[in-house]
């Protein structure tokens, strides 16, 4: 119907338009994965083939050499995987242990001073944690959370937490008010109304916050290149600063490249599998 | 239920991540107002010498020089994101599935680490195996591979352009958001009366989606101040210092030369001017972007 109102001349300068459209589509498409593709090509070169100009932009060889000198490199990768793991799963516990009841409460009582306990909240996410840093360490410091788990994942959650109370006070308040009415009514406790009724209802909410907070915490970079301060502590952002610089002064650009994929790769299936999640969280405002 | 129970009963739940924050947010903040005022450093000290921090600051050249060249970079980066990701989201909008596509791909380098994007990147610049340089070379735009991070320009320009592929889908995606919130009838309605493309964007997509371009600038303004990463891994402040960001010199001292009193004051005037474009932003954030 909306065709037959255009003007004559209208369907093919759109058609134009939309072939022009597809074309820079495909070409910002090609443009924003090279370079993760070339990263790749590198990983899989044979380390002489990825250290030796000139350059080429795909592999003579297929090795698995790099991502061996990878899997080997000090104190193994295992070792390093494992601390970012432990770490992000730390934070994705200490973000919902905190964020769901605080976003119940928020969003389903009328506790007295509502207002400034929410802006408090929030208030970590208005200062920058890199200017916290220096307190925060002495403190790590004195009570033993520097080079340590729980201690990395502390900092993490302190940057996920405003974002994780904001969503889940909004998930709990987008639940219907009729739902906790009834079980109310039936004599329910809060805490068994949070379990049986709010649990399932917000859980989208709870996988958008796990999903921040795996995602900022395996990424984050300055919090632990500060506190994880040996090597065994060191996670996979601070051992890929390690891998830089290789052996008698040189380069190992195959192991480097190796590294990266190995860092990417998890954000990328996370962010691939769970896309709506993601993206959700980012629009309901309060970004980091 | 009983509503006194009720009030308490909400503060019971709330009370873990409010203790949380004061312990890890606000007393590390008093401490670090307190810190500014000593002399503390890993190497001793710690008397309190009022002032002294602050005054140092002020004629401290390299901060000052850290902080304009931070500037500098935002205030470059800032207006060549606004653009691109305006111009990617006015493209990528309408929902066909070439363009779900472009918006997946153009938004996947924002979930990977900063600092595996710029090792990347750093990687791609190099001038004897990076796939970057060969690529300027052989569709001729260089003669031959440039040295990026001898010269504090191309230095910046390449971290810019890593930056730029790296963050460039956030924007965009907040600001699709922003367009498709205006309502297809609006846009028919203009098509319909004639209105070209471009008067379209100027007169009725930019100044509806106002607020989601202006939080998505914002976002990436604070974001370019706070800048470390890149700048530690890709040029280590070089050359001869001349790349030092606001939060790297802050490591610097605290971290590096173990300074902590110096580094805390140096903190809290980054912090008064982070507050600051925050607080704006939140204030934006609570009006709502969304549709």
């Amino acid at each position: 119907m909306t065709v037959a109102l255009r003007p004559p001349i209208r369907p093919r300068r759109i058609r134009r338009g939309e072939y022009l459209t597809a074309a820079i589509c495909v070409a910002l498409i090609i443009i924003m994965l090279w370079p993760l593709v070339m990263s790749f090509f590198a990983s899989i070169k044979t380390p002489p083939e990825a250290a030796t100009p000139p350059p080429s932009y795909l592999p003579h060889t297929f090795s698995f050499e790099n991502y061996h000198s990878i899997i080997t490199y000090h104190a193994g990768l295992a070792t390093y995987v494992g601390n970012s793991l432990a770490v992000a799963g730390l934070t994705i516990i200490f973000c919902l242990a905190l964020s769901v009841p605080a976003g119940y409460g928020l969003a389903r009582f009328n506790i007295p001073g509502k207002e400034i306990i929410f802006l408090i909240l929030l208030a970590s996410m208005m200062l920058p944690f890199q200017a916290l840093l220096v307190p925060i360490y002495l403190m790590f410091a004195k009570i033993g959370l520097t080079a340590s788990k729980v201690g990395l994942a502390i900092l993490h959650t302190i940057l996920q937490l405003p974002f994780s109370v904001y969503l889940m006070r909004n998930s709990f308040e987008a639940v219907p008010k009729e739902m906790e009415e009834a079980a109310v009514v039936d004599g329910a406790t809060s805490l068994f109304a949070l379990r049986r009724i709010f649990l399932p209802l917000v859980m989208p909410g709870m996988v958008t916050v796990a999903l921040f907070a795996f995602i900022t915490s395996w990424n984050e970079f300055l919090g632990a290149l500060i506190l994880m301060n040996t090597e065994t502590s060191f996670t996979v952002p601070i051992m890929m600063t390690g891998v830089i610089t290789g052996q008698f002064g040189s380069v190992n650009w195959g192991g480097l490249q190796a590294s990266v994929i190995i860092s990417i790769l998890p954000c990328l299936l996370v962010y691939l599998l769970l896309q709506r999640y993601y993206i959700s969280g980012l629009l309901s405002g309060a970004v980091k | 239920m009983n509503r006194r129970r009720n009030r308490w009963t909400g503060l019971v739940y709330v009370a873990p991540a409010l203790a949380f924050v004061v312990a890890f947010v606000l007393w590390p903040l008093c401490h670090l107002l307190y810190l500014s005022l000593t002399s503390t450093s890993l190497l001793g000290g710690g008397d309190f010498i009022g002032f002294d921090n602050y005054s140092r600051a002020l004629t401290d050249k390299s901060f000052w020089r850290a902080m304009v060249f931070t500037l500098t970079y935002t205030a470059y980066l800032t207006p060549v994101l606004l653009v691109l990701n305006l111009a990617l989201a006015l493209l990528v909008s309408r929902n066909t599935p070439l363009r779900r596509v472009t918006r997946t791909v153009v938004f996947l380098p924002v979930v990977i680490g900063l600092a595996a994007s710029s090792l990347l990147w750093y990687w791609l610049f190099d001038q004897q195996v990076g796939l970057f340089n060969k690529l300027l070379v052989d569709v001729g735009i260089l003669h031959e591979p440039l040295i990026w991070f001898k010269k504090a320009t191309t230095g910046q320009l390449a971290v810019m352009i890593s930056v730029v592929w790296k963050v460039v889908g956030f924007g965009m995606i907040l600001m699709v958001a922003g367009i498709q919130a205006i309502g297809q009838d609006i846009i028919e309605a203009s098509r319909i009366d004639g209105a070209s493309a471009l008067l379209r964007v100027r007169r009725i997509i930019i100044p509806l989606a106002a607020r989601s371009i202006l939080l998505a600038t914002l976002i990436s303004a604070i974001g370019s101040m706070l800048a470390f990463d890149q700048f530690y891994l890709m040029t280590g402040g070089g050359p001869r210092g001349q790349s030092f960001t606001t939060v790297y010199w802050i490591y610097q001292n605290s971290f590096v030369r173990f300074e902590l009193g110096y580094g805390s004051a140096l903190s809290v005037i980054l912090m008064v001017i982070i507050t600051s474009g925050t607080a704006l932003q939140l204030w934006l954030t609570r009006k709502g972007v969304r549709p």
